[in-house]
C-alpha cells in the first residue's frame, strides 16, 4: 500500500491512524459483546421501567413492604458504610505506617470479602452470630440478638464494604508527605493537632470515595445478608430479597421497579464519587 | 515510657527520642490493638467457623457431603460455567484493552465507564435483567418457548449471569496496563516486518502475562462464587442448575450444616488460594501490574 492512500483511508478513519492493526476487529468484537452482554440486557430493564412511568414506579416504592425494604436497606448500608469509614481508616492507617510481625499477612487479609463467595460469608456470619455461635452465645446472655435482626444486616455489611475503604485510603496515606508532618510538628502543633488539621484533610476524598465505595455495594449486596437476616417482612428485608420475592410470585414489573430505584441509587452514588475525585484533583491534585 | 519527639530521628543516652512523624508508642498500640481486634473479629472469625463448621463432626462427615450425587452434580457444574465464563471474559478483555489501549479514538472514556458498569448493578439485578431479556414473560421468552429453547431456569442463563458478574475484570486489569506500556515496543516489531499477531503473541503477550494472570484469577474467584445473579436464573433444579454456593444455601436451609459448609470449605480454599496468589503477583511481579488499576 502506498502512504497517500494510507493517509487518505486514515483520514476518514475512526480511529487516529496507526501502524498497529486489528482496531476493526478488536473495537468491534469488543462493541458487540459489550452490546450483548450488558447493555441490551440493561437497557431492556430500562425499557420495562419506562413502561411502567414514573406514576408507576412511585406506586411500587410506595407499597409498604416496598418502601420498607428500600429504608432497611438505605439505612443500614449508610450505617454499615460509616463503621467501615472509621476502622477502614484505622485499619489502613496501621499497615501503612507501623510495621509489625504479620502485618502482610493482616494486609492481604483484608482482601478476603472480595474473595470469600458471598453465599459462604453469610452462612458464617449467620453461624458465627446465632444464639448457640461463638458471639451469638456470649451476646445472648446478656439479651444481645444480632442474628435475625436488623442488626445483622449491619454486620454482614460491614464485612462486605470494609476493603473499599482500606484500599481506597490506603494508597493515599503512604503518599503523605513527611515533610508536611515536621513542619506542623515544628510551628508548635501536637502530634494529635498534626493528625487532624494535616494528615486527614488530604485524605477526605479518598475516604469519601471509599464510604461511597462500600455503600453503592452495600446496597446491592444480597448473599451475605440474606443468612443472617432473618428477611422478616417490614423489618429485616432487603430490597434485593424483596426482588427475588416479587419474581417468585411473577410480579416482573415489581421486581423491576425495585431494581431501577436500586439502580438509580447505586448510580447516584458512583456520579458522586466521580465528582469527589473531579474536586480532589483540583484540591489536592490526587485522587 | 519516656519519649521525646525530635525533628530527626536520633539516639542519646538514656531517652528514647523519637521522630515527629510517628505516632506515640501508646497511640501505635492502641491502633494497632484496634486494627487486630476488629479484622479478627469480623474478617478472621467468618473464615475459620467455615472450617470448624465443617469438621465438626469428624472427617467422615465431611467426607460423605462430597459423595452426594447432588453435590457432585453442583461442583462439576460450576466448573463448566467458570470454564466458559472466564475464557470469554478473557477474550473480551484482550480485544478491548487491545482496541482501547493502541488507538486513539473519541468516546474512549466512556466506553471504559461502560465495561465497569456491571460492578455497580447489583448481583440480583444482573440477573433479573436476563430474566426479563429470555424469561417466560420477557422480550423473548414467547419465541423461545415455542422454539423450545430454555435459557432461564437452565445452564445458558446461569453462564450469561456468570459472565455478566465477571465482565469487567480482566478488562479493566489490561486496559490501565497496556496504556502504561504504551505502543512503542508493538511498533518497533511491525516496523520490522513482524505480522499483527505474531507481534501480540511475541511482543504484547510476555508484557501483560501477569496482568492477565491477575485479573483471570479475580474472574475465575469471583465467577465461582457467584451467588445473586445464579440464585435468580438458576431456578435451584438439584442435580441440574444448582451451583456449589446454590448448594450450600439449600443444604444450610435444610440443618444440614455439615454438608453445607463442607461445600463451603471448598469455596473458602478457592478464597484462600486467590488471595495468596494475589499477593503473591503484587509482591513478586507488581512492576508487571497496573499501578492505576483499583485493586478489587
Amino acid at each position: 500500500m502506498t502512504s497517500p492512500s494510507l493517509v487518505g483511508k486514515n483520514a476518514r478513519r475512526f480511529a487516529a491512524p496507526s501502524v498497529i492493526p486489528g482496531f476493526g476487529l478488536t473495537f468491534g468484537y469488543t462493541l458487540i459483546y459489550l452490546g450483548v452482554i450488558v447493555l441490551f440486557p440493561l437497557a431492556t430493564l430500562i425499557w420495562w421501567s419506562s413502561g411502567l412511568g414514573f406514576s408507576g414506579l412511585y406506586a411500587i416504592a410506595s407499597e409498604p413492604r416496598v418502601a420498607a425494604s428500600l429504608r432497611t436497606t438505605f439505612f443500614i448500608s449508610f450505617a454499615a458504610a460509616f463503621v467501615d469509614l472509621f476502622f477502614g481508616l484505622i485499619v489502613a492507617w496501621v499497615l501503612t505506617r507501623y510495621d509489625f510481625p504479620g502485618r502482610r499477612l493482616l494486609d492481604a487479609f483484608v482482601d478476603l470479602p472480595f474473595a470469600l463467595p458471598t453465599a459462604v460469608a453469610g452462612i458464617s456470619l449467620a453461624a458465627l452470630y446465632s444464639p448457640n455461635g461463638w458471639f451469638g452465645a456470649p451476646l445472648a446472655d446478656y439479651d444481645i440478638k444480632i442474628a435475625f435482626t436488623r442488626w445483622g444486616i449491619l454486620v454482614a455489611l460491614i464485612f462486605i464494604g470494609l476493603p473499599f475503604v482500606v484500599r481506597t485510603v490506603q494508597p493515599i496515606i503512604s503518599e503523605l508527605e513527611a515533610e508536611l508532618e515536621e513542619a506542623s510538628a515544628t510551628l508548635g502543633a501536637g502530634r494529635l493537632q498534626t493528625v487532624i488539621r494535616v494528615m486527614l484533610p488530604p485524605l477526605a476524598p479518598a475516604l469519601l470515595t471509599g464510604f461511597a465505595l462500600a455503600f453503592a455495594r452495600s446496597i446491592g449486596e444480597y448473599g451475605s445478608v440474606i443468612f443472617i437476616a432473618g428477611n422478616i417482612a417490614y423489618v429485616s428485608e432487603i430490597a434485593p430479597l424483596l426482588i427475588v420475592v416479587k419474581l417468585e410470585q411473577y410480579d416482573v414489573p415489581g421486581a423491576t421497579g425495585i431494581a431501577t430505584i436500586m439502580l438509580a441509587i447505586s448510580f447516584a452514588a458512583l456520579l458522586l464519587i466521580n465528582l469527589v475525585q473531579a474536586w480532589s484533583r483540583r484540591r489536592f491534585g490526587h485522587v | 515510657m519516656s519519649e521525646i519527639a525530635v525533628t530527626s530521628s536520633g539516639r542519646s543516652r538514656g531517652v528514647k527520642f523519637r521522630p515527629v512523624t510517628q505516632d506515640s508508642s501508646f497511640a501505635r498500640y492502641t491502633l494497632i490493638a484496634t486494627a487486630v481486634l476488629f479484622l479478627a473479629l469480623f474478617l478472621f472469625a467468618p473464615l475459620a467457623i467455615v472450617f470448624v463448621e465443617a469438621f465438626s463432626k469428624g472427617i467422615g462427615p465431611f467426607l460423605t457431603a462430597f459423595g452426594d450425587p447432588d453435590a457432585r452434580a453442583a461442583i462439576r457444574l460450576t466448573l463448566l460455567v467458570a470454564a466458559i465464563s472466564v475464557p470469554a471474559n478473557l477474550v473480551f478483555g484482550l480485544a478491548a484493552s487491545w482496541s482501547i489501549a493502541k488507538f486513539s479514538f473519541p468516546g474512549k472514556s466512556v466506553l471504559i465507564t461502560l465495561i465497569d458498569l456491571p460492578f455497580s448493578v447489583s448481583p440480583v439485578v444482573a440477573g433479573l435483567v436476563y430474566v426479563l431479556v429470555f424469561g417466560g414473560q420477557g422480550l423473548f421468552g414467547p419465541w423461545l418457548a415455542a422454539h423450545g429453547v430454555q435459557i432461564i431456569f437452565a445452564v445458558p442463563g446461569i453462564v450469561l449471569a456468570t459472565i455478566f458478574v465477571t465482565f469487567p475484570f480482566v478488562a479493566r486489569e489490561l486496559i490501565p496496563l497496556m496504556e502504561e506500556q504504551g505502543k512503542i515496543e508493538e511498533e518497533a516489531a511491525l516496523t520490522l516486518g513482524a505480522s499483527g499477531f505474531k507481534t501480540f503473541l511475541t511482543v504484547t503477550l510476555p508484557n501483560i502475562k501477569w496482568g492477565l494472570l491477575y485479573g483471570v484469577l479475580l474472574c475465575n474467584a469471583r465467577a465461582m462464587g457467584e451467588f445473586g445473579a445464579v440464585s435468580v436464573v438458576s431456578g435451584h433444579i438439584r442435580g441440574l442448575t444448582n451451583t456449589i454456593p446454590l448448594q450450600v444455601e439449600i443444604l444450610y436451609n435444610e440443618y444440614n450444616n455439615v454438608a453445607a459448609f463442607a461445600l463451603a470449605v471448598l469455596l473458602a480454599g478457592l478464597a484462600l488460594v486467590t488471595l495468596g496468589l494475589k499477593t503473591f503477583l503484587e509482591w513478586r511481579h507488581a512492576d508487571a501490574l497496573s499501578g492505576r488499576a483499583r485493586r478489587h
